[in-house]
């Protein structure tokens, strides 16, 4: 067990390496810290001193990979690559444009959006097997045939309209919870109301129809028939046999995501104002800021990494079958 | 006589280029009996045949707005015949009454007046607080600008259909080369292509997007001399998200031909073509290709859909279509504060929603149908 975690651990090395050399190819190969600080000072009018004083304000003064100038180590360590980016690994995010530490923002930020993501994963995950276990407890009915196409009609929808509509709907009209804000602790909970029903909402589509797929292919194997042919509940084939049958293909996307949900939700970060990470992530694309984005693309991979590494386990845990060595 | 200059924009070059791919295709399906009898079952289930008369009639809409051209100017004799730097497009054309009659601001569907009242000097010269009266009608009504709503959500078409169709001819290559290469030669070859599509997987799709879109804006800032138009100048930009959207989007389709090449290499016809001495390459493109085929068909109908919705919400994060670019994004993002005015003004909105409902729905109907007729195993 020890062994394995070791060895998964030492694989994702090269893999956040990759992600590391694409960002820095990106940012400092096709774009450069020259291009970065015309942005920033504005316009077409911006003076070569400008320019240099401004990447020197943000410590981009340096060479791509070896610094000559350099005494020693320095020839290596005083270079782009090891300070904007190999840094990243000891979680060192550095300082965004504005000179706040990256780092400490992310720790502030993250409680947010999670605050807002666990219970609308959790939440919707439910909502989305129970859905589909209905619609198959009802197979070749016109029960089945009319919850197809309403979820179909559902994933049709643009995420956008979910929160227009439900903002203007619940928040404007009906008037159910606020529109929009954040408090921490239990007086923030009626602001939590509104993103997580519509976060759980917007997804009922796409996941439900998925389960739906899942649950038939298992309901036509030949273990299902055998249980129906030695008298079974139908409510018991399906919630012990098929639902304990499906579970390695839900943990496979499912799990995966579980770390993920400190990044937040882009879209229901910022309509909602939620003071989380998602939100920072947008306000950073707006304002062009390369060092958070470049931050939040290499937490986002690590988190990523951590989730396939718990799906793993997680096929041990449900399947006596599987065994990590 | 009107005197005009044929434009053609890149993206009409690559997408008339698309659109003759899919009529080779159809030439070759058609003289295959196989194909036809899966393609006839496509269009047997009622609504899948129609989703496709849905489809046929965006892409038509799709079309008509990709022909383009300038028209000329009043030029002195004896010169060179000088082109406005306007292009426009055969939609243009056919809708000209809707482009042309802008309205100072808001107007309601079917309304004669303006959504606002204004002073008016009346013929007696009282002064009068009314609704100016309009200059057309406007089936949809106007937005914030005046613009006509049911010309912008038209215009709105063909960048659903460009971003989802291009991004498929862009990713396509990618996916097939690698999937089939890591699944037929497994070892070193699999390991490194696994290496990649892991790597790009691992970086959160909407940032991974967003940061090469930034990237590319800071170029596009930077070489202003590349364009002669606005016109171009957003195409490329259009161009440029759907080459970002394919690069990074085609793992998913990789992996699932990989995992077909890897059956179907330990088959007979493949063993027999291989004691024959048939090359790598000859196998694969002959042998392989065709048999993992009906995946590839049905994940580029079933990509397409989700496209089409991405392309709204990367436009709203800021990392979308030039905002200049009627798109359905770019609609919702200028329409979203207007159900908080009094009166409210919903058909900016109401309209986006119709037209990308209607369109991503057919898609994913098109998609199930296509799904039902050519995934072997049925069911699903």
């Amino acid at each position: 067990m020890i062994a394995y975690l070791t060895r998964r651990l030492l694989y994702a090395l090269p893999i956040l390496l990759g992600v590391n050399l694409l960002t820095f190819a990106l940012f400092f190969g096709i774009s450069s810290p020259d291009d970065m600080a015309r942005i920033h000072l504005g316009g077409k009018r911006v003076t070569a001193e400008a320019v240099e004083r401004w990447k020197v304000q943000h410590g981009y003064d340096l060479p791509n990979f070896y610094n000559a100038a350099g005494e020693g180590t320095d020839k290596v360590t005083q270079t782009l690559f090891v300070q904007k980016s190999l840094k990243l690994f000891a979680l060192d995010f550095g300082a965004a444009d504005d000179g706040r530490d990256i780092g400490r923002e992310i720790g502030k930020r993250m409680w947010p959006s999670l605050v807002v993501a666990l219970p609308t994963f959790f939440l919707g995950l439910a909502a989305y097997l129970a859905t589909a276990l209905f619609l198959v407890f009802f197979r070749n009915t016109a029960i089945d045939t009319v919850g197809v196409i309403l979820l179909v009609a559902l994933m049709s929808i643009s995420g956008l309209f979910y929160v227009i509509g439900g903002q203007v709907l619940l928040a404007k009209w009906w008037q159910w919870a606020p529109i929009s804000g954040y408090a921490p602790g239990f007086s923030g909970l009626q602001f939590l109301l509104l993103p997580v029903l519509i976060g759980v909402v917007s997804g009922i589509g796409d996941s439900s129809r998925f389960y739906r797929a899942l649950f038939l292919e298992e309901a036509g194997r030949d273990y299902v028939r055998t249980a129906h042919a030695k008298g079974l509940s139908p409510f018991r084939i399906l919630f012990r046999h098929i639902l304990g049958n499906a579970a390695i293909p839900i943990l496979t996307g499912v799990v995966v995501v579980i770390p993920r949900l400190f990044l937040g939700s882009l879209i229901l970060e910022s309509f909602f104002g939620i003071p989380g990470l998602g939100s920072y992530t947008i306000d950073a694309i707006q304002a062009q800021d390369f060092a958070i984005v470049r931050a939040m693309v290499f937490l986002g991979s690590l988190l990523y990494i951590i989730g396939l590494i718990l799906t793993d386990l997680s096929y041990a845990w449900v399947d006596p079958r599987v065994r990590l060595q | 006589m009107i005197n005009i200059q044929p434009t053609v924009l890149i993206s009409d070059a690559v997408l008339f280029l698309l659109l003759a791919a899919v009529g080779v295709y159809i030439w070759r399906a058609r003289r295959s009996e196989n194909a036809r009898a899966t393609w006839r079952g496509v269009f047997a289930s009622g609504t899948g045949r129609w989703a496709a008369w849905v489809m046929a009639f965006f892409v038509s809409i799709g079309v008509l707005d990709s022909l383009h051209f300038r028209v000329a100017v009043e030029t002195p004799a004896g010169q060179a015949q000088q082109y406005s730097g306007e292009v426009l497009s055969v939609l243009d054309a056919i809708l000209t009454p809707l482009r042309t009659a802008s309205e100072k601001t808001y107007s309601a569907p079917f309304a004669t007046t303006l959504l606002v009242k204004e002073s008016v000097t009346l013929a007696d010269g009282s002064v009068a607080r009314l609704a100016p009266a309009i200059t057309h009608i406007h089936p949809l009504g106007t937005d914030k600008v005046g613009q006509d709503v049911l010309y912008l959500a038209l215009k709105s078409v063909r960048t659903g259909l460009l971003i989802g169709t291009l991004t498929t001819l862009v990713m396509l290559p990618f996916a097939c080369a690698l999937g089939l290469a890591a699944g037929y030669f497994g070892g070193w070859v699999d390991d490194a292509i696994q290496y990649l599509y892991t790597t790009l997987n691992s970086i959160p799709g909407v940032l991974l997007i967003a940061a090469a879109v930034l990237v590319v804006d800071v170029q596009i800032d930077a070489h202003a001399e590349w364009f002669n138009s606005a016109a171009a100048r957003a195409d490329l930009r259009l161009l440029a998200l759907c080459a970002i959207l394919g690069l990074t989007g085609w793992t998913g389709l990789a992996r699932l031909l990989r995992a077909e090449t890897l059956k179907l290499r330990e088959l007979d016809y493949i063993q027999a073509a291989r004691a024959f001495g048939v090359s790598h390459g000859w196998i694969l493109v002959r042998h392989v290709l065709p048999n993992v085929a009906h995946l590839i068909i049905i994940s580029v109908v079933l990509d397409f859909s989700g496209l089409v919705l991405a392309e709204a919400v990367l436009s709203y994060v800021g990392a979308g279509v030039d905002p200049a670019t009627p798109s359905f994004g770019n609609m919702i993002n200028a329409a979203r504060l207007e159900l908080a005015r009094e009166p409210v003004v919903w058909w900016p909105l109401a309209t986006a929603f119709a037209f990308l409902f209607a369109l991503v729905l057919a898609a994913n109907l098109f998609a199930d149908a296509v799904r039902a007729a050519f995934d072997p195993r049925g069911a699903r």
